[in-house]
């Protein structure tokens, strides 16, 4: 890709050229565009894709995917940002030249970290699923060939010898004898179909699956998360030389920082939190999560794997030092009758690790609310997790119940986990301990809430990290009375909109 | 059984090093035929020593090496971990970033801790003969879902090479050797153990198991599997129905849209009038299925299968299975709390494994001293410590467990055999 200086140069294609390098509203983003385009097109390109994904990520928390709303929604979205989304429509070619030259540049933006490449992996496959969901059925067969996915169907004999199994393990509900009739059955390695087979919705011979029609968007969506890994990876040993133009790299520092807003990693105020200030704070400013993992510390004396990683980091976040962090723990297991020789030699380690101290010394990120809700689910003997996500609704009311929460407050926020809309739930909570009507921020991570608790009870205004990040959530200029569940989305929406202006102001000075 | 004394694991980790430890069987099992150039060389092991001394990163050119280190370090415990880029003993001269794990066996870890909600004899490191038996349904229903063609039952994955170990105190673990599965990626075999796990939720979660409607196959076969055993192990060694106590933790599993109150104190009132867990398990299938309800509410049999598979399905722990590098203890390690061996265990006698019977370093060391004494001067001193090691273990209860391993270890071969013939048998047709 070449980048003129101000002036606009485009390939000219005559209709037919056009449609030919663009069959498909949809694709694999296979072959890098190769034109010349202006900086400032790019600019604007990359602004209108990352407001996409953003907003990808946002439908995909407060909507289950694939519903009407979601849906309408999304489509929307993308017909506003002039993106391409559904065949059959005349005159296409810009849609999809848009949303192929974006997803290159993007790619440029987030293939550095893997982090940054899980994000970007994630929300570009939420929106190929959407698009691959309403394809019409006759497109899908050459989609699949156009993007030379080797599916091999069976052959009738086969597929009658299994018909039964196929049917039992097909979650699409309407997967009927007749239809298994008329439609192929595709036979994959098991290992193609990560996403089918680990939620047991394709029946597995043999080491093979046998993939009905119906469901094979897994698949794709399989192959190209695969695709798009490998090309992140191959695309940051490129990078350097990209980087070293000196037009493209504040942009793309830039955009790959405005996903992730602040990440509490490295705080200013490290060590301004005492160990004893722990037991009270956790009733006051944790939220959920971390209140219960906390208790189930004091309580038990000790914390399995998934415990002590997320409520470490999170003590970290907070501002709580190396050494205060394994006096606390080491205090802790002791009590519980463990030998503190053993836990100097087996968890001393590990927290040592966290900070960075051991090892690959990466200093990890406190959790975000997405990736405590989303992954690493609690078993048997877990406490962590996200009390909205994880509790059955009967054992969450007993817990709001114990702290407190008015019989009102409590069926709301109930109502909220119902819908999944788990963060917006926590709101709900922030608002009823704090005994505010609005908590004034859009919850996506644990240590967020305890900043903005904080501030509310110390009435203090700088203990905010400092950063240029549009992102950083602000106070709205005029605070709603939100009571119910439906504002509060609405709110959540809109500071979208906010930080999203902030992001464009950035680029029109 | 003798019992065992933790304080003479030098003495008895000395002999056993020597005299009893099959290294010519390890290294024919990790070396994996030498098909793949330094697979031996470049795999983790890490040692617990004596005071809880732990090593990472040991490596060793050969067997030889291997035996002379485990002799001179007399380790407690040792674990295998991932086959590297590099020979791990050398990892801090590597550029970094450039040390990677490559390939690893798929392993399972199935431990009793994580069913202490649902067993009422022991909790936490105890185990017992009445609570074994969830090792044993655990590991039919996930051998067959992992089996291969050999057999002719309906198999899911089509892994060839499984070895189960008993883990010297509380659990199993299996390990699957199949050349392909060594290359599995982090990301398969999470999904792996996903598809094997149907027993979700931790201490907030009264209710584990949630059917859907259509039945997979997989379930619909480890259903098949517990009921098998269901009533000899839950409603009589469990006992999970026999008071009060005990069925408030099974009713609460029963939505509220199946049962009205009314009838559910009518449920608690009635239990007091059966005398055991087998009458009263009767009695509640019947209750909950003669509510009037359509399948989307679940009645009948999809409850029963659900509370069914809380008490017995296996429980797999994610994080042993899902990293590349995660260490796992060695089969043939010493559990060094309870003195017994990491042993093999037989598929063909499954339900037969007795874990109380499994010989423990000091009863073997034992065996081995009385055998010594017996034979005396017969022996030729000139004999090579290996011939004098073959033969010492064959006559300790050692042996019938390295017998299960061979077999273990015959079937990778002819694996080997079978594919380079069909690589050479291309060649020669071109």
């Amino acid at each position: 890709m070449q980048f003129s200086g101000g002036n606009r140069k485009r390939l000219r294609l005559g209709g037919d050229q056009r449609n030919a390098s663009y069959p498909h509203s949809l694709q694999f983003y296979l072959e890098p565009p190769s034109e010349n385009i202006s900086l400032i097109e790019f600019e604007s390109l990359a602004i209108d894709r990352v407001k996409l994904l953003k907003t990808v990520e946002n439908l995909g928390v407060s909507h289950v995917k694939g519903t009407e709303q979601y849906q309408s929604k999304l489509e929307a979205e993308i017909r506003r940002l002039k993106f391409s989304f559904r065949e059959n429509v005349e005159n296409e070619y810009e849609r999809r030249r848009r949303d192929h030259i974006s997803h290159f540049i993007l790619r440029l933006a987030y293939c550095q970290s893997e982090d940054l490449r899980r994000w970007f992996i994630q929300q570009e496959m939420d929106l190929l699923r959407f698009r691959f969901s309403i394809l019409p059925k006759d497109k899908i067969q050459s989609f699949l060939k156009d993007s030379h996915l080797q599916f091999e169907a069976i052959s009738d004999e086969e597929k009658n010898l299994r018909v039964h199994e196929i049917i039992a393990s097909s979650p699409s509900s309407n997967v009927s004898k007749f239809e298994l009739d008329v439609e192929s059955v595709y036979k994959i390695p098991f290992a193609d179909a990560l996403d089918l087979f680990r939620g047991r919705k394709v029946y597995l011979e043999d080491g093979f699956a046998y993939v009905p029609l119906k469901d094979i968007v897994a698949i794709v969506l399989n192959e190209f998360r695969a695709k798009l890994s490998k090309a992140l990876a191959l695309t940051a040993r490129s990078l350097p030389a990209v980087q070293s133009d000196e037009r493209l790299q504040p942009l793309l520092n830039h955009l790959s920082h405005s996903y992730t807003g602040q990440d509490y990693s490295t705080q200013g105020n490290a060590g301004k939190i005492s160990l004893d200030q722990i037991d009270s704070l956790s009733t006051k400013s944790f939220p959920p999560c971390m209140r219960q993992l906390h208790k189930a510390l004091r309580e038990n004396h000790h914390l399995r794997h998934g415990g002590r990683m997320q409520y470490g980091l999170f003590l970290k976040g907070i501002g709580l030092t190396l050494e205060q962090a394994l006096q606390f723990w080491k205090q802790e297991f002791i009590r519980g009758k463990m030998d503190p020789d053993k836990f100097d030699k087996g968890y001393s380690y590990n927290i040592r690790h966290s900070f960075g101290k051991e090892g690959k010394r990466t200093d990890y990120t406190p959790f975000s609310c997405m990736k405590i809700i989303l992954t690493n689910p609690p078993g048997q003997g877990d406490y962590h997790g996200c009390p909205f996500r994880h509790s059955d609704p009967e054992l969450l009311k007993q817990k709001l119940q114990s702290y407190k929460i008015s019989p009102e407050g409590i069926s709301q926020i109930l109502d909220l986990v119902k819908g999944t809309h788990y963060q917006v739930a926590c709101q709900k909570y922030f608002e009823m301990t704090h005994n505010v009507d609005d908590c004034g921020f859009s919850l996506s991570h644990p240590n967020q809430f305890f900043f903005e608790s904080q501030r509310i009870l110390t009435g203090s205004k700088d203990i905010r990290k400092e950063s240029i990040q549009p992102e950083v959530p602000q106070p709205r200029p005029s605070v709603q009375k939100t009571k119910d569940a439906s504002s509060a989305l609405a709110s959540l929406n809109s500071s979208l909109e906010m930080d999203m202006e902030g992001l464009e102001d950035y680029f029109s000075e | 059984m003798e019992t065992f004394n933790p304080a003479e694991l030098p003495e008895l980790l000395n002999l056993y090093y020597r005299r009893l430890f099959p290294y010519a069987q390890y290294y024919r099992w990790l070396n994996y035929g030498g098909v793949t150039k330094n697979y031996f060389q470049h795999r983790e092991f890490s040692f617990t020593l004596k005071d809880d001394i732990y090593i990472r990163y040991q490596s060793f050119n050969n067997q030889s090496d291997l035996e002379k280190e485990m002799q001179k370090m007399n380790p407690y415990k040792i674990d295998i971990g991932a086959v590297y880029s590099h020979r791990p003993n050398q990892h801090n001269t590597v550029k970094l970033g450039a040390f990677q794990a490559q390939e690893k066996e798929l392993v399972f870890d199935i431990d009793m801790t994580d069913y202490d909600d649902v067993r009422r004899c022991c909790s936490s490191a105890d185990i017992c003969s009445k609570c074994w038996t969830l090792m044993t349904m655990a590991i039919h229903i996930i051998d067959r879902a992992l089996k291969g063609k050999y057999w002719q039952c309906l198999k899911d994955f089509g892994f060839k090479h499984r070895l189960w170990v008993y883990s010297g105190r509380r659990g199993v673990h299996c390990w699957v050797c199949d050349e392909s599965v060594r290359k599995l990626s982090s990301a398969v075999r999470s999904g792996i153990v996903e598809y094997l796990s149907l027993v979700k939720g931790g201490q907030d979660v009264k209710k584990k198991v949630h059917l859907s409607e259509k039945i997979h196959p997989f379930v619909r076969k480890s259903i098949n599997i517990i009921k098998k055993y269901f009533e000899d192990y839950a409603l009589v060694d469990q006992d999970i129905l026999e008071n009060k106590e005990s069925w408030d933790k099974i009713l609460p599993l029963v939505p509220e849209n199946i049962l009205s109150q009314d009838h559910f104190h009518k449920l608690q009132q009635n239990f007091h009038r059966y005398h055991n867990s087998l009458q009263r398990w009767e009695y509640l299938k019947k209750a909950i299925s003669s509510q009037d309800n359509t399948k989307n509410d679940k009645c009948g049999p999809w409850l029963e299968w659900e509370i069914m598979l809380q008490y017995c399905f296996p429980r797999l722990d994610i994080n042993v299975s899902k990293g590349i590098n995660h260490l796992l203890k060695s089969p043939f390690s010493v559990h060094p709390k309870t003195g017994r061996i990491s042993v093999p265990i037989d598929l063909q006698k499954v339900d037969q494994f007795d874990p109380f019977t499994v010989p423990t370093i000091s009863s073997i060391c034992r065996e081995l001293d009385t055998i010594s004494t017996n034979e005396g001067k017969e022996k030729n001193e000139a004999e090579s410590d290996i011939k004098h090691r073959t033969r010492d273990y064959k006559k300790t209860s050692l042996a019938p467990y390295i017998k299960v391993f061979e077999q273990f270890l015959e079937n990778l071969d002819k694996s080997r055999k079978g594919e380079l013939l069909k690589k050479s048998g291309k060649t020669i047709l071109f």
